[in-house]
């Protein structure tokens, strides 16, 4: 059987899919309803995909709506990410334990158990790849993130329908999958029979793929599953430009547009936890009554906190103007200089789930048309 | 006189100093020593002179009850004392107390008011020079006031 | 992964504590303790000047801490405190015997090879003579390599003035120039008194070929700074050590970011170049 080219699987094929990672040992996780959004969790077959769901996104404002179709993924990204897995929002990293003067620290082990992601978009692919070389590639690895990213098998989709607020088109992130995942999948649900296009990107996800019911897809299945991911690029909610982004900021630090959006934001700090590439955390000291048993645990913080950047008596950002300029310094332009690429993949979460609805697609707009030409 | 006039040229204080203005000024000039622990000048006097320190050490200082003698600031060899002189009420508003043996040139103040409202170009070259060392203390003070190597920062 | 010995814990994760135990305590001043620690297992006592530690309170918390002793005395860590929050206060308060966690050696130091031939200007305000200290003994301990050593410290009153008795005996030494200044002082003071950059102008050294190591309050080194350059220093001879809030040290906390760089680990040292435009910009 030739795995190399496109294959065609059925919705039975898509069940024995997850099956067959189930039965390899996999946690299989992936997107489900749970509390009228698109979640990622648990997930024991595809029953438990949002089928029939679509989202309605724009700048803060998310909504379920259901789709003229059956389609299991005909929506883009909800507020989780992957990084809640690979990341986890809270981590216990050693418990020390006092015996008289001696004191025994022991690591917390990392979980034996290893990731099945279903349903991974490019964006979200290009932010895994962008968390890879913050926790991998520099001079101290996180051997936590090494744990869960190792062995992760990633099932990726590609957009059939883009969101209110996606530019992965600018960003040059999707909407097509291109690398970093072991199988690929777009889903055709029209009229005709529901099918998935497969292909693989990995020998594991080859290994995979040649245990499931398949049949070679037809040409013109393939140009079918061109013509939905043409669609997708063609519909994006939002536009960026991107090429000029570093310098535009960097020159721009005094910019009056920061207290422009000042006295919009909020502080909540919901961008950067739905951001798919925020890494920062926090570690908290905690202890038993005697003082015997203490521990230390991590936990995701945010920028936008009053005491992120505390040093001395106060905080070096106090203001909320210095702290969004932070947050969009950081992942527009600043990580270029830290890890060599964009922090930012054009998922748009962080403009839908910000309760004012702020776009930093318009204000990198507004900085730049702010500029004599 | 003429050595009076070349300690004066030759004291950074008046680094570039015009021929004729040094001769106008040293006709106010006249050596001083003070012996360790001895007092230039109180808090309250008549401002009525300035000093080019030539040689030691001066703290300029303020008293405060309970604390004693708090000094704010030292001054050696090379810089100047004094420059309430320049304006009404001309008084001092701190003490100056020799650490050491120091010597100095005197200026008398109102000989030099008087010169330097008869010669403006004298006048304004002094100013110049009087503006730079109060700036410089100034932004020297704020630092000070800062405390910034307190626990707050 | 239950039990594993020290050793692993360490190489496994960089987050993890090795177990150490104070050896000395003294008090520096108000405030100010220094702290002499010896790691359990002594193969990793080694760093450079301008270099910190995390020193872990166990159930309380985590902080850095400069090591402000001599580089060459292998086997013990020194570290200057000051009390000033929950951790430090109670990392001030052990005594010896008592344990203490571990991480580190981080950070980038002072460029000890870059003085090498040239006159050293090193230039400390308050706490800031803690992490330049291990410079000034290294300096020293070779100082046929160097030209001309001046430091110049400034402390807020003779009380705060730090490690005393190595000033005194680096003083009586023909070959450092030390001036000391305090900003104000009652009693018997007879030393200068006046903020640290007015020593600058006076200082003895070739603006050319000196290079100047700053470390202090931040508006202390920025006042530093034109002082140093209005004496002639270029900006790529100026070495400053920078402070923010720190959670990990290891670059991923994402905490201690100033503009693009991260002081834990692309600092603390750094060269006043790399850092001019961000030092004049509020709340970066």
């Amino acid at each position: 059987m030739d795995t190399a080219q496109p294959i065609a699987l059925t919705r039975e094929g898509l069940e024995a899919l997850l099956d067959a990672l189930r039965r390899r040992g996999y946690r299989v996780v992936g997107p489900t309803v749970r509390d009228r959004a698109i979640v990622y969790d648990d997930i024991a077959s595809i029953a438990d995909l949002p089928r029939g769901w679509t989202d309605e996104q724009e700048g803060g404002r998310y909504r379920l709506a259901h789709r003229d179709d059956d389609a299991l993924f005909g929506y883009a990204v909800g507020p989780h990410s992957w990084k809640k897995f690979l990341h986890p929002p809270v981590l216990n990293l050693w418990r020390a334990r006092r015996d008289g003067t001696n004191v025994h620290v022991v690591p917390e082990p990392d979980p034996e158990e290893r990731f099945a992601f279903i349903g991974v978009r490019s964006c979200e692919l290009h932010a895994i790849a962008i968390q890879d070389r913050v926790f991998l590639g520099g001079p101290h690895i996180d051997p936590h993130y090494r744990a869960r990213r190792e062995g992760a098998f990633i099932v990726a989709v590609n957009c059939g329908t883009a969101g209110g607020t996606c530019f992965c088109v600018s960003m040059n992130t999707g909407p097509k999958a291109t690398a970093g995942f072991d199988l690929a999948l777009t889903e055709i649900a029209g009229e005709a029979e529901h099918l998935f296009l497969l292909e693989a990107g990995t020998e594991v996800g080859r290994a995979v793929l040649a245990e499931l019911p398949h049949r070679a897809a037809t040409q013109d299945e393939i140009s079918a599953a061109g013509s939905v991911i043409a669609h997708t690029a063609a519909s994006m909610g939002r536009k960026m430009r991107s090429d000029d982004v570093h310098a535009l900021l960097l020159r721009n630090l005094q910019h009056p547009r920061w207290d422009e959006v000042a006295e919009r934001c909020l502080s909540c700090g919901n961008c950067t936890m739905v951001c798919p590439t925020c890494f920062c955390t926090s570690v908290e000291e905690s202890s038993d009554l005697t003082g015997a048993e203490t521990s230390r645990s991590r936990r995701w913080d945010s920028c936008f906190t009053m005491d992120f950047s505390y040093i001395h008596g106060g905080s070096v950002r106090s203001s909320a103007r210095s702290r969004y300029r932070q947050w969009m310094t950081h992942k527009l332009a600043t990580w270029y200089d830290q890890f060599g690429s964009s922090g930012c993949v054009g998922c748009g979460r962080c403009i839908t789930w910000c309760p004012v609805g702020i776009d930093i697609t318009e204000e990198v707009r507004a900085i730049r048309d702010s500029e004599p030409h | 006189m003429e050595g009076l006039e070349r300690i004066v040229k030759e004291h950074p204080f008046f680094t570039g100093l015009e021929e004729r203005f040094c001769k106008l000024i040293c006709g106010c000039a006249k050596n001083v020593r003070f012996e360790a622990g001895q007092y230039l000048f109180h808090e309250g006097e008549p401002a009525d002179q300035f000093y080019l320190l030539r040689q030691g050490r001066v703290a300029l200082q303020l008293m405060a009850p309970g604390r004693g003698a708090v000094t704010f600031q030292t001054l050696g060899p090379g810089e100047i004392v004094g420059v309430s002189w320049l304006v009404p009420p001309y008084r001092w508003a701190y003490d100056a107390k020799a650490l050491d043996l120091n010597r100095a040139i005197a200026f008398d103040a109102t000989c030099l008011r008087q010169k330097c409202e008869a010669d403006h170009d004298l006048g304004y070259d002094l100013m110049k020079r009087f503006m730079s060392v109060l700036i410089q203390r100034l932004q020297a003070t704020r630092l000070q006031i800062l405390n910034v190597y307190g626990a707050h920062a | 992964m239950l039990d594993t010995p020290i050793g692993d814990v360490r190489a496994a994760d960089p987050m993890a504590p090795r177990i150490a135990r104070v050896r000395r305590r003294r008090r520096e001043g108000p405030d100010v303790w220094t702290l002499e620690i010896e790691p359990e297992n002594t193969e990793a006592a080694v760093f450079v000047p301008g270099q910190f530690n995390m020193l872990t309170m166990f159930g309380v918390g985590e902080a850095p801490i400069s090591m402000s002793g001599d580089p060459a005395e292998v086997g013990r860590l020194v570290h200057t405190i000051r009390a000033v929050g929950p951790v430090s206060t109670a990392l001030a308060r052990l005594g010896p015997g008592e344990p203490v966690g571990l991480r580190g050696p981080f950070g980038a130091g002072w460029p000890m090879h870059e003085a090498a031939g040239r006159d050293v200007v090193v230039v400390a305000g308050g706490l800031g003579l803690a992490p330049l200290r291990p410079a000034l003994y290294r300096l020293l301990a070779e100082r046929k390599r160097y030209g001309q050593i001046v430091l110049l410290y400034g402390a807020r009153g003779p009380d705060e003035i730090l490690f005393r008795r190595e000033l005194e005996a680096w003083r009586r030494r023909l070959d450092i120039d030390i001036e000391v200044t305090v900003d104000h002082a009652v009693g018997d003071w007879h030393g200068h008194v006046g903020v640290v950059t007015n020593l600058i102008a006076r200082a003895v050294f070739d603006p050319l070929h000196a290079i100047a190591l700053v470390c202090g309050p931040e508006v202390m080194m920025r006042f530093a700074i034109t002082a140093l350059r209005d004496a002639g220093l270029a900006e790529d001879a100026i070495y400053l050590s920078m402070e923010r809030n720190m959670k990990c040290a290891i670059g991923l906390c994402g905490h201690c970011q100033f503009g693009p760089v991260f002081v834990c680990r692309d600092g603390p040292v750094f060269r006043l170049d790399r850092l001019r435009a961000l030092l004049m910009l509020k709340e970066i």
